[in-house]
Order: C-alpha cells, then sequence, then structure tokens
C-alpha cells in the first residue's frame, strides 16, 4: 500500500483502482483538537493548492489545500454529521475525499511516510 | 522579539498533567489537558473541573470608606453589601463605557476585587489614582493564586476539605482554611455551574490543587472550555463582548447595575458615565448585545458580520463557537436594535456565504446556581 504525505499534514493512498483517499494525520488531528464541523468539496477538478476543505475545531478553523491536481470523485458524507470520526480515526474513517489525479506521477513528488516523520519531530 | 510570558503558580503542574500551553493576557496558561476542550467542557457540567484562574487580579481595600469609595467607580451597591456576599460589577468611563467587569466582596474587614488578567495593571491604576486617597489600595497580584472549582460535584469535594461550605449559597464569600491554608473562598464562577472560587496564597496553591485533583469527580480544564461554558452560560467576555466603546446599556448588563446606584435610585449616580448610561436608559440605544443560535452546524465566530435578509450588515459577532452542552454553534454579538427581538431571523457571513441564525434568549444553557 503506497502512502505519501504532505507538509500540510494531509496523506494520500493509492487504491487499488488508482483513485487516491485523502485525510489528515494523526499528528494533525491532535494539533487541531476536537472537531465540530467539517466542510468538504464539490465533486469536481481542483488544482493543487486549491482550498478544498474547512475544518472546524473547538477553537479555530483551519483550512485544507487540495494536495496535487486532480478531480474529487466522492468525498466521506459521514464526516457532515460525525466530524469527530477525523479525530478518532483519521487514517480510516475519518477519510475526507477521494480523487484522481491529473498525472499519476505527482504522487511520487510527496513525502514519504519516513521524510513525514522526520518533518514532525523536528 | 517574544516578550516572556509570565506564569502562574501552577505553572509546574500544568506541564505535569500534559496541558498544551498558550499565551493569554501576557500568561503562559493551559488552553487544554489531554482530555481535550469538547471532553473538559462535558466533564464540568456532569462532574467537576478545576481551573487556574491565579492569571486574574485580586485586589483588597481596606479603611474605614472602602464601600463609598468604591462606589464612586461603579454602578452598583456596594455600601449595602451585606458581610459575606459578593456582587457582580463593572468599572465605567467618563463616556458610560466598560473599563473592566469584576467580581466585589465583602468581608467585613476589608473589600475583596476580583478583576480580568488583561486589565488588573490599569484596575490597580485606576482604583489608586481615584480612590487611592480615601482608602487603601493592595495588590494581591504576587501573594494569591486563584482557582474554580466548577460543576454539580464541586461542592461535595470542596466539602472534604472544609464542610462548613456546603452551607454556602451562591454569591456567598467567606474566610476558609484549607489544609491549613487561609483561603478566601467565593460560591461563584463563570461557567453557569455551581461551583466555587477559591483564593489561596501562593505557597499553598500547588498542594490545594493536587488534593483538588485527586479527587474522583475533578479533573484539571483548561482555558478552552472555560471558554465554550461560559459562552453556553450567556457571560460576557472582556474585551470582545464588551469594552471602553460599548455601555452596560448596550451591552445588555443594565442588570449589573443595582437599583439603589439607578436614575431613580436612592444613591443615583455618583459613577462615571452616569449621565450618558441614564440618557441611554431613558432615550433608548442604536445596538445592543444578543444571544444567537446558529442554524447550520457549521461554527460562527468573532468578527463575523451580521446581515439581514438583503445583505445589509446590521450587526457583528464578539464570540462564537461550539456549544458541546447544546450540541450546536452558538454565538453572541451587537446588532442594530431594529433587530434585537428575540427570534429574529439573520445572517452571519462565514466564509462570505450567508450562515442563518436566529437571535435568542441567554443563556443558551441553564444557570445551576446553588441558591439554597
Amino acid at each position: 500500500m503506497v502512502m505519501r504525505f504532505t507538509e500540510e499534514h494531509e496523506w494520500l493512498r493509492l487504491e487499488a483502482d488508482g483513485t487516491i483517499t485523502v485525510g489528515i494525520t494523526d499528528y494533525a488531528q491532535d494539533a487541531l483538537g476536537d472537531l465540530v464541523f467539517v466542510q468538504l468539496p464539490e465533486l469536481r477538478a481542483y488544482a493543487q493548492g486549491e482550498e478544498v476543505a474547512v475544518l472546524e475545531s473547538v477553537k479555530a478553523a483551519s483550512n485544507i489545500a487540495m494536495p496535487i491536481d486532480g478531480e474529487i470523485l466522492e468525498i466521506n458524507e459521514a464526516l457532515s454529521d460525525a466530524p469527530e470520526q477525523v479525530n478518532q480515526d483519521p487514517l480510516n474513517a475519518g477519510w475526507f475525499f477521494r480523487m484522481r489525479p491529473a498525472d499519476p506521477e505527482a504522487l511520487g513528488t510527496l513525502l514519504t511516510e519516513d521524510s513525514y516523520a522526520q518533518l514532525i519531530k523536528a | 522579539m517574544t516578550e516572556s510570558l509570565l506564569k502562574t503558580p501552577l505553572h509546574a503542574l500544568h506541564l505535569e498533567l500534559g496541558a498544551r500551553m498558550v499565551p493569554f493576557a501576557g500568561y503562559d496558561m493551559p488552553v487544554q489537558y489531554p482530555l481535550g476542550v469538547l471532553k473538559e467542557h462535558q466533564h464540568t457540567r456532569a462532574q467537576a473541573g478545576l481551573f487556574d484562574v491565579s492569571h486574574m487580579g485580586q485586589i483588597l481595600l481596606t479603611g474605614d470608606s472602602t464601600a463609598t469609595a468604591l462606589e464612586s467607580l461603579v454602578p452598583v451597591d456596594i455600601v449595602g453589601l451585606p458581610v459575606g456576599m459578593q456582587r457582580y460589577a463593572l468599572f465605567t468611563n467618563e463616556q458610560g463605557g466598560i473599563l473592566d467587569d469584576l467580581m466585589v466582596a465583602n468581608l467585613g474587614d476589608c473589600l475583596y476585587l476580583v478583576v480580568n488578567a488583561a486589565c488588573k495593571e490599569a484596575d490597580l491604576a485606576h482604583l489608586k489614582a481615584r480612590i487611592g486617597a480615601r482608602c487603601h489600595v493592595e495588590s494581591m497580584f504576587e501573594q494569591r493564586a486563584l482557582l474554580a472549582l466548577q460543576g454539580p460535584a464541586a461542592v461535595s469535594v470542596l466539602a472534604r476539605l472544609a464542610p462548613q461550605v456546603a452551607e454556602m449559597t451562591f454569591m456567598n464569600v467567606t474566610r476558609v482554611s484549607l489544609l491549613g491554608h487561609d483561603c478566601i473562598v467565593s460560591r461563584s464562577g463563570y461557567t453557569g455551574e455551581d461551583g466555587f472560587e477559591i483564593s489561596v496564597p501562593v505557597e499553598g496553591a500547588e498542594s490545594l490543587a493536587r488534593a483538588m485533583l485527586a479527587e474522583p469527580e475533578v479533573q484539571a480544564i483548561g482555558l478552552g472550555a472555560r471558554d465554550s461554558l461560559r459562552l453556553e452560560a450567556g457571560l460576557c467576555l472582556y474585551g470582545h463582548d464588551m469594552d471602553t466603546q460599548t455601555t452596560p446599556v448596550e451591552a445588555s448588563l443594565v442588570w449589573a447595575m443595582s437599583k439603589a446606584r439607578r436614575a431613580e435610585g436612592a444613591r443615583a449616580g455618583g459613577f462615571p458615565g452616569a449621565e450618558a448610561i441614564f440618557a441611554q436608559q431613558q432615550n433608548g440605544v442604536s445596538r445592543k448585545r444578543v444571544g444567537l443560535l446558529v442554524q447550520e452546524r457549521v461554527p460562527v465566530r468573532e468578527g463575523a458580520e451580521l446581515v439581514d435578509g438583503n445583505g445589509a450588515v446590521i450587526g457583528r459577532v464578539t464570540s462564537g463557537g461550539f456549544g458541546p452542552t447544546l450540541g450546536a454553534p452558538v454565538a453572541m454579538g451587537y446588532v442594530d436594535i431594529a433587530y434585537a427581538a428575540l427570534e429574529t431571523e439573520l445572517f452571519a457571513m462565514v466564509r462570505n456565504k450567508p450562515v442563518a441564525v436566529k437571535v435568542a434568549k441567554m443563556p443558551f444553557v441553564p444557570q445551576r446556581y446553588y441558591r439554597g
């Protein structure tokens, strides 16, 4: 299973069908604190860096950017009623959206698990 | 560049408990513990939470004419404040604006004041300048810590250390020895729950905090939950929901102005800005603080503009967030008086999108003070 990470603490998991599932890391959910609202993107193409989601914790709002160019195929509807799933299970039930990358090679340019682990240790 | 932050006497304990620390009013303060804001909030409403509020300012007024002197600065009946009672008060300025909000307790031989952390140096200077010749104004900023024990189990917890506190009712205040330390205990707080605020000498603060935290009902609670608790209780945060630009009338705090000090009262006026405030009571105000229930799940936060159905800006949110007990976002803010009636439907602009809100009665969660 291929997993890559961004400096903005997103994880990207390559699925068997070539699509990519995106969420935030355990480190990120812990730093944000209890989430009370998640606004997810529309089903359309977004460019890398475009704002695709807003996370509201009890403390503040933060933005999630599109990690690589691509089209959003599916969003995790369960989060609108249960945003706490992001805190409880960030890597599985707390996923945000599934996307098709514009360039399948783009995933490889992101951080590996080891590089990400070093980033959050620093 | 980074100004060094002050530390309360419980700073080391916060770190030991795994708190996440943030700068607040010049102090390095715990915003949350490992439990997290939501659970800390719910724990306080269900059992008991211990808050370090030692950053707040404690001031003693002593002398023969403390009550009349203090009455020259607040629209509150201090002369008629019985021994063993405390009252909520406001320092006003010459325009009727609010300099700070505070608690005033009559301990018999002195008046004991608790003021906001961010205002405490200014409040102390104000007191010394305005009434320093009529009474002795003494800061206890370095001498005393302040703990708040809040929630339905607070009374049974504190009564294990001092059984007599169970006899106190809301707004009672008394000197109590806790673990051998001379404390000032009031049955009050800022969460909407029953509970106590405990002033303890700095050297006794940690042992007292540890003793309370050792009780099974008690969790340490950070500033994050303190804010969501006070917001649900409809209580104002100074510098956000009121400031020098808002009067008690605009801030919907007329209830805090004692009958005796109002225009028709026995000791009417005589506090800064009295004429301006009385004129507003007589003629009305153009804007007012109201509660807002958010009709969607998205939190509406401080600074959000409030608009009417046509998109015209008619106010602004001054406090807002998620109310864990309510299970929904809540907010308060100032609106043009034409929109201040209960049930008025408005919109808050969040990320350029209108979010439906409704003017609502405060508190959002029923207060559960112990009145005997």
